[in-house]
């Protein structure tokens, strides 16, 4: 099985210096694209390999390139920004990504900004990534050294500088346009939709954002061609998938699999299922803001479409096996609460509606919820839904609880009924 | 007056950007190492130097949760409270940290060597329960064994 975003890295070892990446293959994609191809073949080649961006909600990779503006008559600069902000609470996909093989990323910013005509980019890091930092870091140093950074990368009259941008802790900057005014330097609250940022974004030029994954994914399409990628997938989107699980698993990790690999063979094969003793009741599948699904959705697929069709999203990949010791109703508070937390504070539903949910729960969960509680919550799912608020952050607070609702409602009314938590 | 050392660290970033507004988030992180928080007073150096009003620095500096607007003890401990490390038994952690420091969430210790934080995931989360003290991460911290394991590693901390 081809692991091509993990096949460098080794757990417990440091990431391949820029001539190790070298010698393993590694640069020889960007060269080709810079020298040999244009922008649109790379984005056309990008197109056919049907790679979905791998940062939660799917958007195809070359169809949010080619909004971008192209030719001499485009406004400039444009940018490239690779959002590492990874703080969505059960993800932790991106992480290897960045302290296990830096260069990777950079050749996938290489290529990518050279396909949207962009000449700066940034990696948008979160700052608790420390040794990601510093590995990173490094291997832009020696990339500029080597100059495959800066002016004229391989004689190709292509230039780029990357620069490194760490944040300083707040789950909204993920959003993509929260995170263009971060990165501007302003309070960074989520920005109006229209304009879209490839055509109005960063300091109001073109700005494409995409995920680590995703970006990592590019050098091996171009070195290896659209049907090879297609061919990595159990299903027509295109590549592999960096699947992870935690929760009460015999073997807790992650690891790099076909795109549609089932949530059975994940938990059970690579996982090695449920630690002595404990029952599967609930997967939370693609971090906080996904659906839950339950033991009945062992076979469903982790893919965008087949996890649209179980009710969930794919999200980031990154699952939680919930074992039947632990309360369905205290973990969605423990969700909720990040939310309510990190709500940025700029739309009135969100911004009062989630710390209400949160009191909800915890009164249920202590022992004090009335039976009205659960139409509260329910009437909180359907005014927090999609197009009520004003970014994504809040509908997809409402994921877990809304499927908790529907597959756990009795684990609700046992609090209420019993005044406690049943399963403390 | 910002320091020498601090204006160069803040001016070397600069050209990462076409405004030195944006530089804002880089400065107040560089302050907060040199001086461990940022105060009124930081904070209205920052925004001179910047060329910002302090109103308009201040509602970034507000924004993040690791720019401390508040003194911090010498070691800032981050404990996850995320769902997987709440699934692990996180809970355990937390409330070990808090009676063995004697301090609750956002305090200090008298001695001011520790400020204890609940953080976000800390994307660890297959080594759950985590934790970050300064910039070291910390993690399968077995709820059963951590107070041996908590105690040996708060005293790398001095
Ligand atoms: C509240 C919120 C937080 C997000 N956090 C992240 C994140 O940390 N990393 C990420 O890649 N995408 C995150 N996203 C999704 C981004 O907005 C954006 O869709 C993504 O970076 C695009 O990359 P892709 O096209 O490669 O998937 C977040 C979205 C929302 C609404
Ligand atoms: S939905 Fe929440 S996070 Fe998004 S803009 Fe509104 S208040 Fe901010
Ligand atoms: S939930 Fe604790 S590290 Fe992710």
């Amino acid at each position: 099985m081809e692991r091509p975003l993990t096949h460098n890295i080794v757990p417990g070892k440091p990431p391949l210096s820029l001539a190790e990446y070298e010698k393993s293959g590694g640069y020889q994609a960007a060269r080709k694209a810079l020298t040999s191809m244009s922008p649109k073949e790379i984005t056309e080649m990008v197109k056919a390999s049907n790679l979905r961006g791998r940062g939660g909600a799917g958007f195809p990779t070359a169809q949010k390139w080619s909004f971008v503006p192209m030719g001499a008559d485009a406004p400039q600069p444009k940018y490239l920004v690779v959002n590492a902000d990874e703080m969505e609470p059960g993800a932790f996909k991106d992480r290897l990504l960045l302290e296990g093989d830096p260069h990777q990323l950079i050749e996938g910013v290489m290529i990518s900004a050279f396909a949207i005509e962009s000449e700066i980019a940034y990696i948008f890091l979160r700052k608790t990534y420390t040794l990601a930092a510093r590995r990173i870091l490094t291997a832009i140093a020696e990339a500029y050294e080597k100059g495959y950074l800066g002016k004229n990368i391989f004689g190709s009259g292509v230039n780029l500088s990357l620069h490194l941008h760490e944040s300083a802790g707040r789950y909204i900057c993920g959003e993509e346009t929260a995170l263009l005014n971060a990165l501007e330097g302003k309070r960074a609250v989520p920005r109006n939709k229209p304009p879209f940022p490839p055509v109005v974004g960063l300091w109001g030029k073109p700005t494409v954002t995409n995920n680590v994954e995703t970006i990592c994914n590019i050098p091996h399409i171009i070195a290896n061609g659209a049907a090879w990628f297609r061919a990595l997938s159990r299903v027509p989107d295109g590549g592999t998938k960096i699947y992870g699980v935690s929760g009460k698993v015999q073997r807790p990790g992650a690891w790099e699999l076909p795109l549609g690999t089932t949530i059975r063979e994940i938990i059970e094969e690579h996982a090695g299922g449920m630690k002595e003793g404990l029952q599967l009741r609930a997967v939370l599948p693609g971090g906080a803001s996904t659906d839950l699904l339950t033991a009945d959705h062992l076979d469903v697929k982790m893919d965008f479409n087949s996890m649209q069709a179980a009710d969930s999203r794919l999200g980031t990949g990154t699952m939680v096996a919930i074992d039947d010791r632990t309360c369905i109703v205290g973990l969605v508070l423990n969700i909720m609460r990040f939310f309510a937390q990190e709500s940025c504070g700029w739309c009135t539903p969100c911004r009062e509606g989630l710390p209400w949910a949160a009191k909800l729960l915890a009164a249920i969960e202590e022992g004090h919820g009335l039976p009205e509680d659960i139409e509260r919550l329910e009437l909180l799912t359907r005014l927090l839904s999609p197009g009520h608020t004003f970014c994504a952050l809040a509908p997809g607070a409402m994921e877990p609880l809304q499927s908790a609702l529907k597959y756990f409602e009795d684990d609700f009314h046992r609090h209420i009924k019993e005044r406690r938590c049943p399963w403390k | 007056m910002l320091t020498f050392e601090e204006k160069k660290e803040i001016e070397a970033l600069l050209p990462n950007y076409p405004t030195r507004q944006a530089a804002g988030i880089d400065a107040l992180v560089i302050l907060q190492r040199h001086r461990g928080w940022i105060s009124d007073e930081t904070l209205g150096q920052a925004a001179e130097f910047l060329r910002m009003t302090p109103a308009e620095l201040d509602s970034v500096a507000t924004f993040y949760n690791l720019i401390f607007r508040k003194p911090v003890g010498r070691h800032v401990i981050l404990v996850c409270d995320s769902v997987s490390c709440w699934v692990m038994g996180g809970d355990t952690i937390l409330d070990y940290l808090k009676s063995h420091l004697g301090i609750g969430f956002g305090e200090t210790t008298p001695d001011g060597r520790f400020t204890l934080l609940p953080h976000v995931c800390l994307g660890a989360c297959d080594k759950a329960p985590v934790m970050m003290i300064d910039d070291d991460l910390h993690v399968e911290l077995d709820p059963e064994t951590s107070p041996d394991r908590i105690d040996q590693l708060l005293s790398l901390y001095p």
